[in-house]
């Protein structure tokens, strides 16, 4: 069976606002969905609330076969669901290596061994060693996370999700505020991640080059609605991103 | 170095200094006359013990719990009561072993599991409210544990000081169970700061460390962070009821302010800032500094006193006067926190570089 991710009627309210109204889509393996939308138009949340970080008001997501609406972050996390942050979220006065030597001993069920010093488990630290690398931080590893640069930052952020190898890679703007010579090195990896065809990758991301290079479809979400889904050519073509991104309506226009 | 879990002292100054504490403890005995010497040692064993299973919590997770002395108290009290009810003898310590480690680490679950949810101020609050309640309970209950005044209790035949086993001869003083006593209290307490330093620099301590800095990521990273904390609520728990056991078998005695008082709770907290938070060896340092400088400050204070007087030095006798001497306490204490913000240890260990 193959791997599935699903959200159905997903919505959530904060007060009267309902941030992701009503949202049913599904993912499928070896396929990269691009969601874009204007500001505030419910990505983030839309997510936060796939990955466990809110919990939905109403509506479903089912992973892999089972439901996991009602499932904590963490344990959707060890499901398999992968999420690097938008606002980076790291560990800031542990150093780089340590950062993602916690994410591969959770990824590797650490979880309660006390009785043994953490360096004894040398095979965790040489794979984070080795993860750093993919991302080009491996000269950085000793100094503390709080001290790298806003684009290493960035990485580091990358870095934390691909030590987890989940099924699903949730990039939230990998790149944003990341300077021109930067951002290859994300690119690259997600365009290596996408030769695994098992694994589900979605993308929140406004550089719209960025999405047409590597996105195979397009979801489009504006004010928390799902408006449009297709090839990234037709989507981006359609008068409903226009409008979005444009903020003109071919109607208005003319 | 792996009994020290692969985390030395990293700094010569404060590796000096502990060989130089340790070394004086284990000599203690022989090298400094008289009840109040070996007293003070012993206290500084105990609390270095108990400040470094709260430093687990402060320093590692970065929860404040207000309910240490309550586990403390626990401990103190499973001693004497077992003792003062079954007789003095070594079934009645295994007894209080029995019932006092089980009933500390029940009430650090039902906390951790209850409030360490949410946020870390209602954890706080928490075990505020259950030691203040635990406080009261304590001193209620008279008929079982004697209510304000404590209960004194008979030691085992073995630690008790009318037991000699090396006559006056050798030494000059005899080797007693007193003094066996104290090496059992210091053995039993360097045993559990090792162990601490092994919980800390575990897989497990790292994710403490983690949750500390950052507990939303660590949850996204798949670590339950509610188990991590209240597991290690759970070991701080269980070595501070073990402090107090050693300390209930120091004294002979369990009451109220030998174990429970919120004034212990503050020591606590001022020996963990004074030796530098997350570092497991701060605490040593910091029980070490405060418990001499509670004892003996006094006593300096009076002979700095008397020689300004006979030197005929103008105010300097008022202001050493002995009855100051919680008044200069306080200021070591605002100096201590303002010259060494990291703490003794964490001012150590980052000397800048020319200072090697």
């Amino acid at each position: 069976m193959t791997l599935t991710l699903e959200t159905r009627d997903l919505t959530i309210r904060f007060g009267g606002h309902v941030a992701v109204n009503s949202v049913s889509c599904s993912f499928r393996p070896g396929e990269l969905t691009a969601i874009v939308g204007p500001n505030g138009a419910g990505k983030t949340t839309y997510f936060n609330l796939i990955s466990g970080q809110l919990s939905a008001s109403s509506g479903t997501i089912s992973f892999d076969g089972r439901d996991i609406t009602n499932l904590s972050a963490p344990l959707r996390t060890r499901a398999g669901l992968g999420r690097a942050f938008q606002l980076t979220n790291l560990f800031p006065n542990l150093s780089v290596e340590e950062n993602v030597r916690l994410a591969v001993q959770a990824r590797s069920g650490v979880h309660y061994d006390l009785l043994r010093p953490w360096m004894a488990r040398r095979d965790l630290i040489a794979r984070a060693d080795a993860i750093l690398d993919q991302v080009a931080l491996g000269s950085r590893r000793e100094i503390s996370a709080t001290t790298l640069s806003h684009g290493d930052q960035r990485k580091l952020e990358v870095a934390l999700m691909m030590a987890l190898e989940p099924k699903v890679f949730m990039f939230d703007e990998p790149t944003a505020g990341m300077s021109i010579d930067e951002v290859p090195v994300v690119l690259d990896l997600i365009g290596r991640l996408k030769q695994d065809k098992t694994k589900i990758i979605l993308l929140v991301e406004h550089k719209m080059d960025v999405v047409r290079s590597l996105a195979d479809r397009i979801i489009v979400l504006h004010n928390g609605q799902l408006v449009a889904d297709g090839k990234p050519a037709e989507v981006i073509a359609s008068p409903i991103v226009q409008e979005a991104y444009l903020g003109v309506t071919p109607r208005s226009a003319a | 170095m792996m009994i020290l879990s692969g985390d030395p002292p990293r700094s010569r100054a404060l590796s000096i200094l502990l060989v130089v504490i340790i070394l004086a403890l284990l000599a203690t005995p022989f090298i400094f006359p008289g009840a109040k010497a070996l007293n003070v040692a012993a206290k500084i064993c105990i609390f270095a013990a108990l400040v470094a299973s709260y430093d687990l919590l402060l320093g590692y997770t970065g929860s404040v719990s207000f309910a240490h002395t309550m586990f403390y108290g626990i401990g103190s009290y499973a001693i004497a009561i077992a003792l003062y009810g079954l007789g003095p003898n070594w079934t009645s310590v295994a007894v209080a072993v029995a019932a006092g480690l089980p009933l500390a680490l029940l009430l650090a679950l039902a906390i951790g599991l209850f409030s360490l949810r949410v946020e870390a101020i209602f954890f706080a609050m928490i075990t505020l409210a259950v030691a203040s309640a635990f406080l009261v309970l304590a001193s209620q209950l008279s008929w079982l544990t004697g209510g304000e005044d404590g209960r004194s209790f008979q030691l085992p035949e073995l630690l008790r000081p009318g037991t000699v086993f090396v006559g006056k001869e050798w030494f000059g003083f005899p080797v007693n169970g007193r003094i066996l006593t104290y090496y059992l209290v210091l053995t039993a307490c360097a045993a559990m700061i090792l162990a601490l330093l092994r919980v800390v620099n575990s897989p497990f301590g790292r994710v403490l460390q983690a949750i500390r800095e950052n507990r939303f990521r660590a949850e996204a990273l798949g670590y339950r962070t509610v188990f991590h904390l209240t597991y290690a609520n759970c070991i701080a728990a269980a070595v501070a009821a073990c402090a107090g056991m050693l300390n209930a078998l120091w004294l002979r005695y369990a009451g109220p302010d030998t174990s429970l008082a919120f004034s212990i709770m503050l020591d606590i907290l001022l020996m963990v800032v004074i030796g530098g938070m997350g570092t497991i060896y701060g605490a040593i340092i910091g029980a070490a500094i405060f418990i001499l400088a509670q004892n003996y400050l006094q006593a300096l204070m009076g002979i700095a006193s008397t020689a300004a007087t006979d030197a005929g030095l103008p105010l300097l006798p008022g202001l050493l006067h002995p009855d100051r001497w919680l008044l200069w306490l306080g200021l070591l204490f605002i100096a201590s926190v303002y010259f060494f913000p990291t703490g003794v240890v964490g001012r150590l260990r980052n000397r800048p570089p020319a200072a090697r």
